[in-house]
């Protein structure tokens, strides 16, 4: 089947885009002491956790305003905030009008929030690239940002993490990464979900990896590679929805990616699972580093099930405008290691009576 | 929760959203349409830029209802770049001990809810130490 590619009407690409990820860090080490009595070593090394007075509306409007730094524009010119999350603030009532206010957008916008357990930062991309590649708009703003739920002793708790990245769609001659096709591929698989009201996850154990994960990412990013006409030399980085260190380095090894192509966007590791942040919290710690020329394939996931591929080319634009907001590497330093307890408080788990 | 008085001023508490005096340059934060430098008319609106130095600075170990949750904090008199001074908290410190002098960065985060988790939720402007890379 051809013609499964989405292109533009006009050409876009990135104008600005800006990360965060909060200052305080749970070791695994930690889940380990509490659960497992130290036996267990966790699929990452440490997790980044949200501060007391942090949330998905928080984080937005500090990703939000890093990538209008990089875009020099002003946020009036916006006619989009789109935030994805499974960690919205308000069951009823939106993040992104908060955003929006905050950073000076609006009120001539959309404005909503997304939801698509781990790809709905990604499904907001590409509505932003849809409503400017067609002409529409100008500008158009897309945030994943996630503060994840994880239950107190589930696997998942090593992992859950807070953070994400926003991202600034615009025409193509002023972009720092040039869009040229994404493809998304959907389809109703079970692994992973919360029933409304529910305060955290259920998943299908070991039914996450291969007809969830592995096989989304790799007919997405299989089958946008097949249309492009590219292969995997022609990239010069690869970035993966990161639920942990080893799903997104096999997930690479089954397109025919190196390690040297994935690890500049493999965050998971030093950070956890930033949920709807993690492909493009991935994304922007290449883009800190990329050089002008540099192809770069971007392959979301989230549960339920499907994966978004992108596909863009880094222009001579980078160099001038990825210093003037925070790097994703200088959040990544800025690091107070937290226990468990602390952990517990930060994010809601005592019960206060 | 009064949602009126909270909405009424989300612009200068979202984003330091001040005024400049158009007669005499001074920037005016909290915006109050009077220049209190030269007391001409002042309703030209002016963005802070959320850089500033902690002036002062306590800790607060018992606070006002509604602020329970985030005990203990620190709050500050900020004296920013522009020249206003603005009391907020401070947030982000990890393990850092406050200085006076010490270059600070506006934020927006959670300020307050009403507890129960069914109010709104209120937002507005912090500091955090500066990063140093973000200068």
């Amino acid at each position: 089947m051809s013609g499964r590619v989405l292109k533009s009407n006009r050409p876009v690409g990135i104008i600005g885009y800006g990360a965060y990820i909060p200052r305080y860090r749970l070791p695994a080490s930690e889940v380990s002491r509490v659960w497992e009595g130290g036996k267990g070593s966790g699929p990452v090394k440490e997790k980044a956790v949200a501060g007391l007075d942090e949330d998905v509306i928080t984080m937005s409007i500090e990703a939000a305003r890093n990538a209008l730094a990089r875009a020099q524009m002003d946020a009036s010119l916006l006619r989009a905030v789109w935030v994805g999350s499974e960690s919205h603030p308000y069951a009823v009532k939106p993040t992104g009008t908060v955003v929006a206010e905050a950073i000076g957008a609006g009120p001539s916008i959309e404005a909503a929030d997304w939801e698509f357990a781990c790809k709905a930062g990604t499904e907001a991309l590409v509505a932003a690239i849809s409503l400017v590649g067609s002409g529409m708009g100008d500008y158009a703003m897309a945030i994943g940002m996630d503060t994840a739920q994880g239950k107190p002793g589930d696997q998942l708790e090593y992992t859950a993490a807070s953070g994400g990245a926003a991202y600034i769609v615009g025409p193509a001659e002023n972009a720092l990464a040039v869009f040229n096709g994404s493809y998304s591929y959907v389809t109703d698989t079970p692994d992973f979900w919360r029933r409304a009201n529910q305060k955290y996850p259920e998943h299908g154990q070991r039914f996450t990896g291969e007809p969830a994960y592995f096989k989304h990412i790799v007919e997405a990013g299989k089958a946008l590679m097949e249309e492009l006409g590219t292969r995997a030399e022609d990239y010069r980085f690869a970035v993966f929805h990161q639920p942990n260190t080893k799903f997104p380095q096999r997930a690479g090894q089954l397109l025919g990616f190196s390690d040297e192509q994935i690890k500049t966007g493999l965050l998971a590791p030093v950070i956890g699972n930033t949920y709807a942040g993690a492909a493009l919290v991935g994304l922007s710690a290449v883009l800190d580093v990329a050089q002008p020329g540099d192809r770069i394939l971007v392959v979301s996931f989230g549960s339920g099930a499907g994966s978004d591929a992108f596909d863009w080319v880094v222009t001579d634009k980078i160099e001038a405008r990825r210093n003037l907001a925070p790097r994703t590497a200088d959040y990544i330093a800025r690091r107070t290691e937290i226990d468990y307890a602390t952990y517990a408080r930060f994010r809601g788990k005592i019960d206060m009576g | 929760m009064e949602n009126p008085r909270h909405w009424r001023i989300r612009k200068q508490r979202y984003a330091l959203v001040g005024e400049v005096c158009p007669h005499c340059e001074a920037k005016i934060f909290p915006p109050r349409d009077v220049c209190p430098n030269c007391g001409g008319e002042a309703k030209t609106q002016f963005n802070f830029s959320g850089k500033g130095t902690v002036f002062s600075f306590t800790v607060m170990n018992d606070a006002p209802a509604g602020y329970e949750k985030n005990l203990p904090y620190a709050v500050a008199l900020v004296k920013l770049e522009e020249g206003p001074i603005v009391t907020a908290q401070l947030t982000d410190l990890g393990d850092q001990p406050v200085q006076i002098g010490m270059p600070v960065e506006m934020v927006t985060r959670r300020i307050r809810d009403d507890g129960d988790e069914k109010g709104i939720i209120v937002y507005g402007y912090k500091f955090r130490p500066a990063m140093s890379s973000a200068q």
